[in-house]
């Protein structure tokens, strides 16, 4: 077997990629000898005997039948949403946290997509749903499903992510050992299918002085955002679609809207008015809670771009590294509301030293994208990190960076380095540099 | 079956028609360049190459809209008539919306709607289990919201969390009236209505810068 030469690529083991490969089919050829070897004496070799004996019981009985819907294996059923904790007087405004770390790929099952309810998930009657645009128009026109689904659809995958996705490490002065569900879990990404907002648009005939559309849910809360008309003429659509399926009630069922690479609150779900306009709204959400509260305390409205920003989800927060001095791949999560992802670099010494990362396939804008790094891991303490950088020129901050520009308890839209500290155990915890 | 490419085979037309009015005279030519330009350009604004769609939105009347047009805007377009006063706005809150915003506005669980924002007090005993707990509060309705409309706005669609929409305008200018009298921008003496709503100058508009 030929030997193969692993390359270090930057400090504490972060490997060139191609050596990682090569090792690995060593490895796995290597590891095949085993059954070959063992096959020599046959199983039902003596003609008295049935094989049975040597076969697990799923392979001698006949499988059940598939379900009309199906649902994951009961052998994952600890791969949850979780709900962050809220008193009860306040538990109809509600944050599920996505599984991060046990996603793979780019797509987050729509079960587990994240979802913020500010006044719970109303029970809406398709039949009686209708879409209105109205306001600075020369058709005010209403919808009915129906016919919106007759309209041509595009479909597209993306990122949503809000606001407030990982606002503790922003705030908390101490960093607190969760895990990436808990710290980076209001981040999903899903191909949405449904109708460009331009085509409705122009049916309706938007007037010259239109600048803002106010968006509205038929939620409890009637949930409202103003959002810039040329973003939406743009490439907004009304979402119909989630992974090939119609959307959740907890995505917005029937329709929502959807706003490439903007925070996760102007995607206003259960969509049933547009307002357009020649001035915002102020609505609450814009008017205190999604703000950005800056270092000299003026209050920065209207900040809807999610910025660039990434994480390491393998491993991540609150993990044992099960083996000590072990190669490992280092896997994680990049994405930005500019743009496409455009290089991840990885650090296994705390920022001392960098290196390129693996970007894997497909690279979209304002998607999820996911980059690899091999890593052997020589048993003493690591802290591993991510930085990404888009296609517009923006690079992730550190902590500090991002905090000197923000008030001390300004926690929307962060988006500093994060930081996994591995002890010589093995642990992985959340921690600053 | 669809033209994708309607609008641009009108763009093509427009330009063989400008040049053969071009070859009359160099004067002409000058002046189809320019139509063509404008033309250009109002296809691009108007026109922008798309599909065709089946355009099957009814016609939305003005009484099918009246009822769903809530939205308080900033110059007071949308408000309502009625009026109520802080004495008022007291009652209902401590009925309706105390058992969440706490007695003064300020203790939570939900969103903190008076006093400044920011970081509760050192000297709290219960600082950090606060902050963790209602991160909400950190910020307040009083100190960060631009305009007194948006407490209309907000009661009158979604609150209280339990009924929203439940009150009516009386009410929820009554309300409004109380938690502007939290933060000292409305005294008793005030009647509020939709004229003066406006007049209430919010400390968060003199700190309001817009994101690029």
């Amino acid at each position: 077997m030929k030997k193969t030469s692993v390359k270090a690529v930057a400090g504490n083991g972060l490997l060139d990629r191609r050596s990682f490969l090569m090792s690995g089919i060593a490895l796995s050829a290597s590891c095949s000898l085993g059954p070959l070897a063992a096959s020599a004496s046959k199983p039902g070799g003596v003609s008295s005997q049935s094989i049975s004996e040597s076969f697990p019981e799923w392979m001698k009985v006949p499988g059940h039948a598939a379900t009309e819907y199906g649902q994951p294996s009961a052998h994952e059923s600890q791969v949850r949403r979780h709900l962050q904790k809220s008193a009860p007087e306040t538990s109809i405004f509600s944050i599920w946290h996505t599984p991060i770390e046990n996603q793979r790929g780019i797509i987050t099952p729509s079960g587990l997509h994240f979802t913020v309810n500010h006044n719970g998930i109303p029970d809406i009657a398709p039949q009686r749903h209708v879409l209105m645009i109205h306001g600075l128009v020369e058709r005010p026109l209403k919808f009915d499903v129906d016919s919106l689904m007759l309209y041509p659809m595009v479909s597209n995958i993306h990122f949503l992510e809000c606001a407030g996705n990982t606002a503790s490490n922003a705030v908390s002065l101490t960093s607190l050992d969760q895990s990436a569900q808990e710290l980076f879990g209001q981040i999903s990404g899903s191909e949405w299918t449904g109708i460009p907002l331009k085509h409705l648009f122009k049916e309706a005939g938007i007037k010259a002085s239109a600048k803002w559309v106010i968006a509205e849910g038929a939620d409890g809360g009637s949930h409202s955002r103003s959002i810039p008309l040329d973003k939406l003429l743009d490439d907004a659509i009304i979402a119909l679609y989630q992974n090939g399926e119609r959307i959740r009630p907890s995505q917005g069922y029937p329709m929502r809207l959807f706003v490439p690479g903007w925070e996760g609150n102007l995607n206003i779900k259960w969509l049933h008015r547009l307002e357009v306009t020649d001035q915002p709204a102020y609505t609450k959400d814009e008017s205190g809670l999604y703000s950005d509260i800056l270092e000299d305390g003026k209050i920065q409205r209207f900040s809807f771009h999610m910025d660039v920003k990434s994480l390491i989800t393998h491993p991540s927060g609150r993990q044992l590294l099960p083996e000590k001095r072990g190669f490992y791949e280092i896997s994680g999560l990049a994405w930005s509301g500019y743009g496409k992802i455009k290089l991840v670099e990885v650090s296994a010494d705390g920022g001392k030293t960098w290196a390129r990362a693996h970007i894997e396939s497909p690279i979209l804008p304002k998607s999820l994208t996911r980059f690899s790094m091999p890593w052997r891991w020589n048993g003493t303490d690591a802290i591993l990190l991510s930085r990404a950088t888009d296609e517009a020129g923006r690079v992730q901050p550190t902590r500090d960076q991002w905090r000197a520009q923000h008030a001390s308890y300004s926690f929307n839209h962060y988006n500093g380095i994060q930081a996994w500290h591995i002890s010589s155990s093995g642990v992985v915890e959340n921690c600053y540099v | 079956m669809f033209d994708r490419c309607y609008v641009c085979a009108r763009m093509l037309n427009t330009v063989a028609v400008t040049l053969l009015a071009g070859k009359a005279s160099y004067v002409v030519l000058l002046f189809g360049a320019l139509l063509l330009g404008i033309q250009t350009t109002l296809l691009r604004a108007e026109d922008t190459p798309q599909l065709l769609t089946p355009e099957l939105g009814e016609p939305l009347h003005p009484s099918d809209i009246e009822n769903y047009e809530i939205t308080i805007f900033p110059n007071g377009k949308n408000l309502p008539e009625g009026q109520g006063t802080v004495a008022q706005g007291e009652v209902l809150y401590q009925t309706q919306c105390a058992m969440c915003h706490g007695k003064k506005g300020i203790e939570g669980p939900a969103a903190r709607l008076a006093g400044s924002d920011g970081w509760f007090s050192f000297r709290d005993p219960l600082r950090v289990l606060r902050i963790r707990k209602h991160p909400v509060l950190l910020i307040s309705v009083g100190s960060m919201w631009p305009f007194a409309t948006t407490i209309f706005d907000y009661i009158r669609r979604a609150m209280p969390h339990q009924a929203p929409k439940s009150l009516n305008n009386d009410e929820v200018y009554a309300l409004t009236a109380y938690i502007l009298h939290l933060n000292d921008l409305l005294n008793t003496a005030t009647q509020l209505d939709k004229h003066s709503i406006l007049e209430i100058n919010m400390p968060g508009k003199a700190r309001s810068v817009i994101a690029d």
